[in-house]
Protein backbone atom coordinates (compact mmCIF):
# COMPACT_ATOMS: atom_id res chain seq x y z
CA UNK A 1 0.00 0.00 0.00
CA UNK A 2 1.41 3.19 -0.97
CA UNK A 3 1.63 5.88 2.10
CA UNK A 4 1.98 9.54 1.01
CA UNK A 5 2.18 11.63 3.51
CA UNK A 6 2.40 15.22 1.57
CA UNK A 7 -0.93 14.27 -0.88
CA UNK A 8 -3.60 13.29 1.54
CA UNK A 9 -6.32 14.76 2.45
CA UNK A 10 -5.96 15.88 6.07
CA UNK A 11 -8.28 13.55 7.27
CA UNK A 12 -6.78 10.43 5.34
CA UNK A 13 -3.05 12.00 6.27
CA UNK A 14 -4.19 10.54 10.00
CA UNK A 15 -4.45 7.50 8.85
CA UNK A 16 -1.73 6.97 6.65
CA UNK A 17 0.48 7.80 9.49
CA UNK A 18 -1.01 5.10 11.65
CA UNK A 19 -1.48 2.89 8.42
CA UNK A 20 2.86 3.90 8.18
CA UNK A 21 3.22 3.34 11.75
CA UNK A 22 1.99 0.06 11.66
CA UNK A 23 3.82 -1.22 8.99
CA UNK A 24 7.07 -0.01 10.07
CA UNK A 25 6.21 -2.15 13.63
CA UNK A 26 5.42 -5.14 11.65
CA UNK A 27 8.46 -5.17 10.08
CA UNK A 28 10.42 -4.20 13.13
CA UNK A 29 8.63 -7.07 15.09
CA UNK A 30 9.15 -9.50 11.91
CA UNK A 31 13.16 -8.48 12.00
CA UNK A 32 13.43 -9.02 15.65
CA UNK A 33 11.75 -12.50 15.30
CA UNK A 34 14.29 -13.96 13.11
CA UNK A 35 16.85 -12.82 15.02
CA UNK A 36 15.94 -15.52 17.59
CA UNK A 37 14.97 -18.61 14.68
CA UNK A 38 17.42 -21.14 13.60
CA UNK A 39 19.74 -19.96 10.69
CA UNK A 40 18.30 -21.88 8.04
CA UNK A 41 22.12 -22.14 6.40
CA UNK A 42 23.74 -25.53 5.55
CA UNK A 43 27.57 -25.34 6.13
CA UNK A 44 29.18 -26.25 3.12
CA UNK A 45 32.20 -27.86 4.10
CA UNK A 46 30.54 -29.68 6.97
CA UNK A 47 27.34 -30.28 5.44
CA UNK A 48 27.41 -31.61 1.86
CA UNK A 49 23.67 -32.17 0.81
CA UNK A 50 23.38 -34.33 -1.86
CA UNK A 51 22.67 -32.67 -5.41
CA UNK A 52 20.43 -33.06 -8.31
CA UNK A 53 20.66 -35.80 -10.64
CA UNK A 54 20.76 -33.15 -12.92
CA UNK A 55 23.54 -30.70 -11.69
CA UNK A 56 25.96 -29.99 -14.48
CA UNK A 57 29.54 -29.92 -13.11
CA UNK A 58 32.34 -31.98 -14.12
CA UNK A 59 32.19 -33.96 -17.35
CA UNK A 60 33.02 -37.73 -16.96
CA UNK A 61 33.10 -40.35 -20.13
CA UNK A 62 31.03 -43.17 -19.33
CA UNK A 63 31.18 -46.72 -20.44
CA UNK A 64 28.51 -49.21 -21.92
CA UNK A 65 27.24 -52.23 -19.17
CA UNK A 66 29.87 -54.51 -21.01
CA UNK A 67 32.52 -52.26 -20.19
CA UNK A 68 33.58 -50.78 -23.56
CA UNK A 69 34.29 -47.08 -24.11
CA UNK A 70 30.73 -45.13 -25.51
CA UNK A 71 32.15 -42.86 -27.03
CA UNK A 72 32.53 -43.29 -30.52
CA UNK A 73 35.02 -40.19 -31.71
CA UNK A 74 31.89 -38.35 -34.05
CA UNK A 75 33.18 -35.27 -32.69
CA UNK A 76 29.81 -33.61 -32.13
CA UNK A 77 30.13 -32.54 -28.46
CA UNK A 78 33.66 -30.85 -29.75
CA UNK A 79 31.72 -29.25 -32.44
CA UNK A 80 28.71 -28.05 -30.15
CA UNK A 81 31.03 -26.59 -27.22
CA UNK A 82 30.58 -22.45 -27.28
CA UNK A 83 33.54 -22.35 -25.78
CA UNK A 84 35.91 -25.01 -27.54
CA UNK A 85 37.32 -26.78 -24.76
CA UNK A 86 36.74 -30.00 -25.87
CA UNK A 87 39.30 -31.93 -28.22
CA UNK A 88 39.61 -35.80 -29.87
CA UNK A 89 41.15 -37.19 -32.38
CA UNK A 90 39.03 -40.08 -33.73
CA UNK A 91 40.63 -44.05 -35.27
CA UNK A 92 38.60 -47.19 -35.82
CA UNK A 93 39.35 -49.93 -34.57
CA UNK A 94 39.40 -53.58 -36.42
CA UNK A 95 35.74 -54.61 -35.61
CA UNK A 96 34.97 -51.20 -37.64
CA UNK A 97 33.51 -49.54 -34.25
CA UNK A 98 35.16 -45.90 -34.03
CA UNK A 99 37.08 -44.56 -30.87
CA UNK A 100 39.06 -41.45 -29.57
CA UNK A 101 42.88 -41.93 -29.43
CA UNK A 102 42.90 -39.24 -27.32
CA UNK A 103 39.78 -36.94 -25.83
CA UNK A 104 40.77 -33.79 -24.06
CA UNK A 105 38.77 -31.23 -22.50
CA UNK A 106 39.84 -28.14 -20.87
CA UNK A 107 38.48 -27.50 -17.52
CA UNK A 108 39.88 -24.00 -17.25
CA UNK A 109 37.47 -23.41 -20.11
CA UNK A 110 34.16 -25.34 -19.99
CA UNK A 111 31.48 -23.04 -18.58
CA UNK A 112 29.37 -26.27 -17.65
CA UNK A 113 26.74 -25.32 -20.02
CA UNK A 114 25.91 -29.44 -20.40
CA UNK A 115 25.52 -28.74 -24.57
CA UNK A 116 28.05 -31.78 -25.38
CA UNK A 117 25.86 -34.21 -23.44
CA UNK A 118 22.59 -33.29 -25.18
CA UNK A 119 24.02 -33.27 -28.63
CA UNK A 120 26.43 -37.28 -27.92
CA UNK A 121 24.49 -39.32 -29.77
CA UNK A 122 26.12 -42.73 -27.57
CA UNK A 123 25.84 -41.19 -24.09
CA UNK A 124 28.75 -41.38 -23.50
CA UNK A 125 29.77 -37.45 -22.15
CA UNK A 126 27.76 -36.57 -19.35
CA UNK A 127 28.36 -34.09 -16.91
CA UNK A 128 28.61 -35.12 -13.42
CA UNK A 129 28.06 -33.74 -10.12
CA UNK A 130 31.17 -33.27 -8.97
CA UNK A 131 31.77 -30.00 -8.84
CA UNK A 132 35.11 -29.34 -6.22
CA UNK A 133 37.52 -29.42 -8.88
CA UNK A 134 39.28 -26.23 -7.83
CA UNK A 135 43.20 -26.51 -8.63
CA UNK A 136 46.02 -23.74 -8.27
CA UNK A 137 48.03 -24.63 -11.09
CA UNK A 138 45.64 -23.76 -14.40
CA UNK A 139 47.24 -26.76 -16.15
CA UNK A 140 46.06 -29.10 -14.14
CA UNK A 141 42.45 -28.16 -14.98
CA UNK A 142 43.34 -30.09 -18.42
CA UNK A 143 42.01 -33.30 -18.25
CA UNK A 144 42.78 -36.10 -20.41
CA UNK A 145 40.68 -39.29 -21.68
CA UNK A 146 41.87 -41.61 -18.83
CA UNK A 147 41.27 -39.08 -15.93
CA UNK A 148 37.57 -38.69 -17.83
CA UNK A 149 36.43 -42.07 -18.13
CA UNK A 150 34.87 -43.69 -15.30
CA UNK A 151 33.37 -47.58 -14.68
CA UNK A 152 29.56 -46.71 -15.03
CA UNK A 153 27.26 -45.88 -17.65
CA UNK A 154 26.31 -42.55 -15.87
CA UNK A 155 22.39 -41.76 -16.13
CA UNK A 156 21.67 -44.51 -18.78
CA UNK A 157 23.28 -47.32 -17.07
CA UNK A 158 21.75 -49.83 -19.65
CA UNK A 159 22.27 -48.05 -22.83
CA UNK A 160 24.51 -49.77 -25.53
CA UNK A 161 24.88 -47.60 -28.57
CA UNK A 162 25.94 -50.54 -30.85
CA UNK A 163 23.09 -52.42 -29.71
CA UNK A 164 20.66 -50.38 -31.06
CA UNK A 165 22.42 -49.05 -33.60
CA UNK A 166 21.93 -50.48 -37.00
CA UNK A 167 25.41 -50.65 -37.96
CA UNK A 168 27.49 -53.65 -38.91
CA UNK A 169 29.89 -54.04 -36.03
CA UNK A 170 31.51 -57.25 -34.94
CA UNK A 171 28.00 -57.42 -32.33
CA UNK A 172 25.75 -57.83 -35.23
CA UNK A 173 25.21 -56.97 -39.02
CA UNK A 174 22.28 -54.74 -40.06
CA UNK A 175 19.05 -55.94 -38.57
CA UNK A 176 20.32 -58.32 -35.75
CA UNK A 177 19.99 -55.10 -33.26
CA UNK A 178 17.65 -54.58 -30.33
CA UNK A 179 14.38 -53.61 -31.82
CA UNK A 180 15.33 -53.61 -35.23
CA UNK A 181 13.68 -55.09 -38.54
CA UNK A 182 16.13 -56.74 -41.76
CA UNK A 183 16.16 -53.37 -43.51
CA UNK A 184 13.98 -53.79 -46.34
CA UNK A 185 15.80 -53.82 -50.12
CA UNK A 186 15.11 -50.35 -51.19
CA UNK A 187 15.20 -51.66 -54.78
CA UNK A 188 12.18 -54.25 -54.76
CA UNK A 189 9.94 -51.50 -53.38
CA UNK A 190 10.40 -49.37 -56.45
CA UNK A 191 6.48 -48.95 -58.46
CA UNK B 1 52.22 25.98 36.97
CA UNK B 2 55.00 24.13 37.71
CA UNK B 3 57.13 22.12 35.14
CA UNK B 4 56.48 18.87 37.01
CA UNK B 5 52.72 19.20 36.68
CA UNK B 6 52.50 20.25 33.06
CA UNK B 7 54.75 17.07 32.69
CA UNK B 8 51.99 14.93 34.26
CA UNK B 9 49.19 16.63 33.19
CA UNK B 10 50.47 16.50 29.54
CA UNK B 11 51.03 12.71 29.77
CA UNK B 12 47.47 12.22 31.50
CA UNK B 13 46.15 13.30 28.13
CA UNK B 14 48.76 11.42 25.97
CA UNK B 15 47.24 8.49 28.05
CA UNK B 16 43.54 9.12 27.70
CA UNK B 17 44.00 9.88 23.63
CA UNK B 18 45.65 6.31 23.59
CA UNK B 19 43.01 4.81 25.83
CA UNK B 20 40.10 6.62 23.81
CA UNK B 21 41.50 5.88 20.55
CA UNK B 22 42.16 1.73 20.79
CA UNK B 23 39.07 1.40 22.82
CA UNK B 24 37.23 3.49 19.66
CA UNK B 25 39.34 1.17 16.80
CA UNK B 26 38.88 -1.59 18.43
CA UNK B 27 34.68 -0.85 18.85
CA UNK B 28 34.72 0.01 15.62
CA UNK B 29 36.72 -3.48 13.92
CA UNK B 30 33.83 -5.45 16.30
CA UNK B 31 30.74 -3.23 15.48
CA UNK B 32 31.64 -4.88 12.08
CA UNK B 33 31.57 -7.86 12.93
CA UNK B 34 28.65 -7.74 15.31
CA UNK B 35 26.84 -5.63 12.35
CA UNK B 36 27.39 -8.59 10.29
CA UNK B 37 26.50 -10.98 12.76
CA UNK B 38 23.29 -9.64 13.79
CA UNK B 39 22.35 -8.76 10.12
CA UNK B 40 22.91 -12.34 9.32
CA UNK B 41 20.78 -13.48 12.26
CA UNK B 42 17.93 -11.04 11.11
CA UNK B 43 18.19 -12.59 7.77
CA UNK B 44 18.66 -16.16 9.44
CA UNK B 45 21.64 -17.42 8.84
CA UNK B 46 25.26 -17.48 10.77
CA UNK B 47 27.34 -14.48 9.48
CA UNK B 48 30.62 -14.90 9.63
CA UNK B 49 31.65 -17.78 11.31
CA UNK B 50 35.20 -19.05 9.73
CA UNK B 51 38.09 -17.07 10.92
CA UNK B 52 38.12 -18.35 14.82
CA UNK B 53 35.80 -19.07 16.81
CA UNK B 54 32.15 -17.16 16.29
CA UNK B 55 33.93 -15.69 13.80
CA UNK B 56 36.07 -13.61 16.61
CA UNK B 57 39.26 -12.79 14.37
CA UNK B 58 37.31 -11.85 11.30
CA UNK B 59 37.74 -8.09 11.98
CA UNK B 60 41.86 -9.00 12.05
CA UNK B 61 41.10 -10.85 9.10
CA UNK B 62 39.89 -8.08 7.22
CA UNK B 63 42.14 -5.42 8.80
CA UNK B 64 45.14 -7.81 6.88
CA UNK B 65 43.46 -8.39 3.82
CA UNK B 66 42.63 -4.49 3.42
CA UNK B 67 46.59 -3.60 4.12
CA UNK B 68 47.89 -5.84 1.41
CA UNK B 69 45.56 -5.33 -0.76
CA UNK B 70 46.67 -2.79 -3.81
CA UNK B 71 46.07 0.58 -3.55
CA UNK B 72 44.79 1.58 -6.65
CA UNK B 73 44.48 5.32 -7.83
CA UNK B 74 42.41 5.73 -11.41
CA UNK B 75 44.49 7.09 -14.26
CA UNK B 76 42.21 10.17 -14.55
CA UNK B 77 41.74 10.83 -10.56
CA UNK B 78 42.54 14.06 -9.00
CA UNK B 79 45.29 12.44 -7.12
CA UNK B 80 46.16 14.23 -4.08
CA UNK B 81 42.50 15.22 -3.29
CA UNK B 82 41.63 11.40 -4.11
CA UNK B 83 44.37 10.12 -1.26
CA UNK B 84 43.76 12.51 1.48
CA UNK B 85 39.68 12.42 0.99
CA UNK B 86 39.28 9.29 3.00
CA UNK B 87 41.64 10.92 6.18
CA UNK B 88 39.08 13.58 6.47
CA UNK B 89 36.61 11.04 6.45
CA UNK B 90 38.33 9.09 9.48
CA UNK B 91 39.96 11.96 11.27
CA UNK B 92 36.99 14.27 11.66
CA UNK B 93 35.06 11.14 13.33
CA UNK B 94 37.72 10.24 15.65
CA UNK B 95 38.18 14.50 16.20
CA UNK B 96 34.40 14.35 17.41
CA UNK B 97 35.03 11.71 20.34
CA UNK B 98 37.60 14.42 21.96
CA UNK B 99 34.71 16.30 24.19
CA UNK B 100 32.62 13.56 25.03
CA UNK B 101 32.85 13.16 28.75
CA UNK B 102 33.47 9.42 29.77
CA UNK B 103 33.21 9.59 33.63
CA UNK B 104 33.07 12.26 36.60
CA UNK B 105 36.16 13.96 37.79
CA UNK B 106 38.27 11.07 39.62
CA UNK B 107 40.68 12.41 42.36
CA UNK B 108 43.63 10.69 42.07
CA UNK B 109 47.01 10.95 44.36
CA UNK B 110 45.40 14.68 45.07
CA UNK B 111 44.78 15.46 41.84
CA UNK B 112 41.57 16.29 40.10
CA UNK B 113 41.70 13.92 36.81
CA UNK B 114 38.51 15.01 34.39
CA UNK B 115 37.43 12.02 32.10
CA UNK B 116 36.80 13.48 28.89
CA UNK B 117 39.52 14.56 26.87
CA UNK B 118 38.82 18.58 26.80
CA UNK B 119 35.78 20.02 28.43
CA UNK B 120 35.05 22.15 25.55
CA UNK B 121 32.59 25.28 26.53
CA UNK B 122 31.17 25.39 23.23
CA UNK B 123 32.05 21.40 22.92
CA UNK B 124 28.38 21.32 20.82
CA UNK B 125 29.29 23.75 18.01
CA UNK B 126 32.31 21.85 17.76
CA UNK B 127 30.79 18.46 17.20
CA UNK B 128 28.92 20.12 14.59
CA UNK B 129 31.46 21.55 12.78
CA UNK B 130 33.31 18.18 12.69
CA UNK B 131 30.49 16.05 11.55
CA UNK B 132 29.96 18.87 8.85
CA UNK B 133 33.37 18.42 7.96
CA UNK B 134 33.33 15.30 7.76
CA UNK B 135 31.01 15.44 4.43
CA UNK B 136 33.90 17.15 2.64
CA UNK B 137 35.67 13.41 3.08
CA UNK B 138 32.75 11.98 1.19
CA UNK B 139 32.41 14.78 -1.38
CA UNK B 140 35.88 15.19 -2.04
CA UNK B 141 36.65 11.48 -2.05
CA UNK B 142 33.24 11.30 -4.67
CA UNK B 143 34.44 14.41 -6.91
CA UNK B 144 38.05 13.28 -7.02
CA UNK B 145 37.41 9.63 -8.12
CA UNK B 146 36.66 11.50 -11.69
CA UNK B 147 33.31 8.62 -12.25
CA UNK B 148 30.22 9.08 -12.31
CA UNK B 149 28.88 7.07 -9.73
CA UNK B 150 31.70 8.56 -7.23
CA UNK B 151 30.47 11.81 -8.41
CA UNK B 152 26.82 11.19 -7.98
CA UNK B 153 27.26 9.77 -4.62
CA UNK B 154 29.45 12.86 -3.41
CA UNK B 155 26.41 15.22 -4.53
CA UNK B 156 24.34 12.89 -2.75
CA UNK B 157 26.39 12.96 0.39
CA UNK B 158 26.24 17.09 0.62
CA UNK B 159 23.13 17.18 -0.39
CA UNK B 160 22.07 14.89 1.77
CA UNK B 161 24.17 16.85 4.76
CA UNK B 162 22.30 19.83 3.86
CA UNK B 163 18.99 18.50 4.50
CA UNK B 164 19.85 17.37 7.60
CA UNK B 165 22.61 19.35 9.43
CA UNK B 166 20.02 22.04 10.12
CA UNK B 167 16.84 19.17 11.69
CA UNK B 168 20.42 18.33 13.86
CA UNK B 169 21.56 21.28 15.40
CA UNK B 170 18.06 22.61 15.72
CA UNK B 171 17.02 19.35 17.58
CA UNK B 172 19.92 20.31 20.18
CA UNK B 173 19.02 23.70 20.87
CA UNK B 174 15.93 22.39 23.33
CA UNK B 175 18.74 19.98 25.20
CA UNK B 176 20.85 23.39 25.34
CA UNK B 177 18.07 25.12 26.84
CA UNK B 178 17.64 22.41 29.26
CA UNK B 179 21.17 22.43 30.30
CA UNK B 180 21.75 26.50 29.96
CA UNK B 181 25.49 25.37 28.36
CA UNK B 182 26.99 24.24 24.81
CA UNK B 183 29.30 22.05 27.30
CA UNK B 184 28.94 18.04 27.44
CA UNK B 185 30.10 17.80 30.39
CA UNK B 186 27.57 20.34 31.61
CA UNK B 187 24.57 18.91 29.74
CA UNK B 188 25.63 15.37 31.25
CA UNK B 189 25.84 17.46 34.88
CA UNK B 190 22.34 19.09 33.95
CA UNK B 191 20.86 15.13 33.63
CA UNK B 192 21.79 14.26 37.50
CA UNK B 193 18.14 13.59 38.33
CA UNK B 194 16.42 12.93 34.79
CA UNK B 195 17.72 12.32 31.33
CA UNK B 196 16.54 14.43 28.79
CA UNK B 197 14.72 11.50 26.36
CA UNK B 198 11.83 12.11 29.03
CA UNK B 199 11.87 16.20 29.03
CA UNK B 200 12.57 15.82 25.55
CA UNK B 201 11.47 13.18 23.06
CA UNK B 202 10.55 14.73 20.25
CA UNK B 203 14.25 16.37 20.50
CA UNK B 204 15.38 12.75 20.47
CA UNK B 205 13.34 11.00 17.93
CA UNK B 206 14.48 13.89 15.40
CA UNK B 207 18.07 13.98 16.29
CA UNK B 208 18.15 9.94 16.01
CA UNK B 209 16.86 9.99 12.60
CA UNK B 210 19.16 13.33 11.60
CA UNK B 211 22.02 10.91 12.59
CA UNK B 212 21.20 8.20 10.78
CA UNK B 213 21.58 10.33 7.85
CA UNK B 214 24.48 12.02 8.98
CA UNK B 215 26.10 8.33 9.57
CA UNK B 216 24.88 7.37 5.90
CA UNK B 217 23.30 4.26 7.06
CA UNK B 218 20.08 2.50 5.97
CA UNK B 219 17.51 4.25 5.30
CA UNK B 220 19.12 6.87 4.34
CA UNK B 221 22.17 5.63 2.77
CA UNK B 222 21.52 7.18 -0.36
CA UNK B 223 25.66 8.76 -1.26
CA UNK B 224 26.70 5.20 -0.85
CA UNK B 225 23.71 3.50 -2.56
CA UNK B 226 24.68 -0.29 -3.82
CA UNK B 227 22.77 -0.67 -6.01
CA UNK B 228 22.19 2.16 -7.53
CA UNK B 229 25.49 3.67 -7.13
CA UNK B 230 27.69 0.53 -6.86
CA UNK B 231 28.94 1.90 -3.49
CA UNK B 232 28.63 5.57 -4.38
CA UNK B 233 31.83 7.42 -3.49
CA UNK B 234 34.25 5.24 -2.61
CA UNK B 235 33.49 3.07 -5.44
CA UNK B 236 36.95 3.74 -7.11
CA UNK B 237 38.49 2.87 -4.05
CA UNK B 238 40.59 0.24 -2.26
CA UNK B 239 42.62 -1.61 -0.37
CA UNK B 240 43.57 0.67 3.58
CA UNK B 241 41.81 3.50 1.51
CA UNK B 242 38.51 2.20 1.45
CA UNK B 243 39.49 0.80 4.85
CA UNK B 244 39.32 4.40 5.83
CA UNK B 245 36.14 5.16 4.83
CA UNK B 246 34.79 1.95 6.37
CA UNK B 247 36.55 2.82 9.66
CA UNK B 248 34.99 6.70 9.56
CA UNK B 249 31.62 5.44 9.15
CA UNK B 250 32.10 3.02 11.90
CA UNK B 251 33.65 5.46 14.86
CA UNK B 252 30.84 7.95 13.39
CA UNK B 253 28.63 5.42 14.20
CA UNK B 254 29.94 5.05 17.97
CA UNK B 255 29.90 8.60 17.96
CA UNK B 256 26.63 9.82 17.57
CA UNK B 257 25.85 6.60 19.79
CA UNK B 258 28.14 8.65 22.53
CA UNK B 259 26.38 11.79 21.08
CA UNK B 260 23.06 10.21 21.76
CA UNK B 261 23.96 8.67 24.79
CA UNK B 262 25.53 11.94 26.64
CA UNK B 263 22.40 14.47 25.21
CA UNK B 264 19.49 12.29 26.06
CA UNK B 265 20.35 9.12 27.92
CA UNK B 266 22.31 10.81 30.76
CA UNK B 267 25.91 9.88 29.62
CA UNK B 268 27.95 7.98 31.74
CA UNK B 269 25.40 8.38 34.29
CA UNK B 270 24.08 4.47 35.61
CA UNK B 271 23.66 3.14 38.91
CA UNK B 272 26.49 -0.28 40.30
CA UNK B 273 28.71 0.38 36.85
CA UNK B 274 31.52 2.38 36.52
CA UNK B 275 30.67 5.30 34.67
CA UNK B 276 33.20 4.51 31.03
CA UNK B 277 31.08 1.48 30.66
CA UNK B 278 27.58 3.07 31.33
CA UNK B 279 28.29 5.10 28.19
CA UNK B 280 30.14 2.29 26.85
CA UNK B 281 26.68 0.34 27.07
CA UNK B 282 24.97 2.97 25.88
CA UNK B 283 26.37 3.54 23.06
CA UNK B 284 26.58 0.30 22.39
CA UNK B 285 22.62 -0.07 22.58
CA UNK B 286 21.92 2.68 20.42
CA UNK B 287 24.86 1.36 17.38
CA UNK B 288 22.34 -2.15 18.19
CA UNK B 289 19.52 -0.04 17.48
CA UNK B 290 21.15 1.35 14.42
CA UNK B 291 21.81 -2.38 13.17
CA UNK B 292 18.46 -3.59 13.49
CA UNK B 293 16.97 -0.42 11.27
CA UNK B 294 19.39 -1.46 8.97
CA UNK B 295 18.18 -5.10 8.94
CA UNK B 296 14.61 -3.84 8.53
CA UNK B 297 14.13 -0.53 6.86
CA UNK B 298 14.64 -0.29 2.78
CA UNK B 299 16.28 3.00 1.11
CA UNK B 300 14.52 6.24 1.05
CA UNK B 301 14.23 7.51 -2.49
CA UNK B 302 16.15 11.19 -3.02
CA UNK B 303 12.77 12.99 -2.97
CA UNK B 304 11.22 11.61 0.11
CA UNK B 305 14.76 11.88 2.12
CA UNK B 306 14.41 15.66 1.15
CA UNK B 307 10.75 16.17 2.05
CA UNK B 308 11.29 14.55 5.07
CA UNK B 309 14.31 16.72 6.12
CA UNK B 310 12.59 20.07 4.75
CA UNK B 311 9.09 19.56 5.38
CA UNK B 312 8.38 17.44 8.62
CA UNK B 313 12.09 17.73 10.89
CA UNK B 314 12.59 21.19 10.21
CA UNK B 315 9.69 22.40 11.26
CA UNK B 316 8.73 20.04 14.11
CA UNK B 317 12.17 21.25 15.86
CA UNK B 318 11.38 24.84 15.32
CA UNK B 319 7.91 23.81 16.97
CA UNK B 320 9.79 21.83 19.58
CA UNK B 321 11.94 24.57 20.85
CA UNK B 322 9.31 26.95 21.06
CA UNK B 323 7.59 24.81 23.30
CA UNK B 324 10.48 24.54 25.23
CA UNK B 325 11.12 28.05 25.65
CA UNK B 326 7.33 28.45 27.01
CA UNK B 327 7.86 25.70 29.21
CA UNK B 328 10.66 27.16 30.46
CA UNK B 329 9.59 30.40 30.83
CA UNK B 330 6.21 29.32 32.59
Amino acid sequence: MRVDLIDKEPSNRVQAFWEGTKAIAAGFATTLRHLFLRPITEEYPEVKRVLPARTRARIVLTRDPDGGERCVACYLCSGVCPVSCISMQSAEAPDGRRFAAWFRINFARCIYCGLCEEACPTSAIQLSSMFETCERDILTLVYEKEDLLVDHGGKDPDYNFYRHAGIVTAIGGKGDHIKEETPVNVRSNMP
Amino acid sequence: MSFESWIIGFSLLVLKLGAVLVFLLLMAAYLVLVERKLLGRIQIRYGPNRAGKYGLLQPFADSIKMMVKEDIVPAAADRTLFLYAPAVVATTALLMFAVIPFGPDITLYGRTIPLVITDLNVGLLYIFALSSLGVYGAALGGWSSNSKYSLLGGIRAAAQMISYELALGLSLIPVVMQAGSFSLVEIVRAQADRPFILVEPVSFAVFFISSLAESKRIPFDLPEAENELGAGFHTEYSGMRFGLFFLGEYVHMQVLGALIAVFFLGGWRGPLLPAPLWLALKMVLVCLVMIWIRGTLPRLRYDQLMSLGWKILVPLTLINIVVTGARLLW
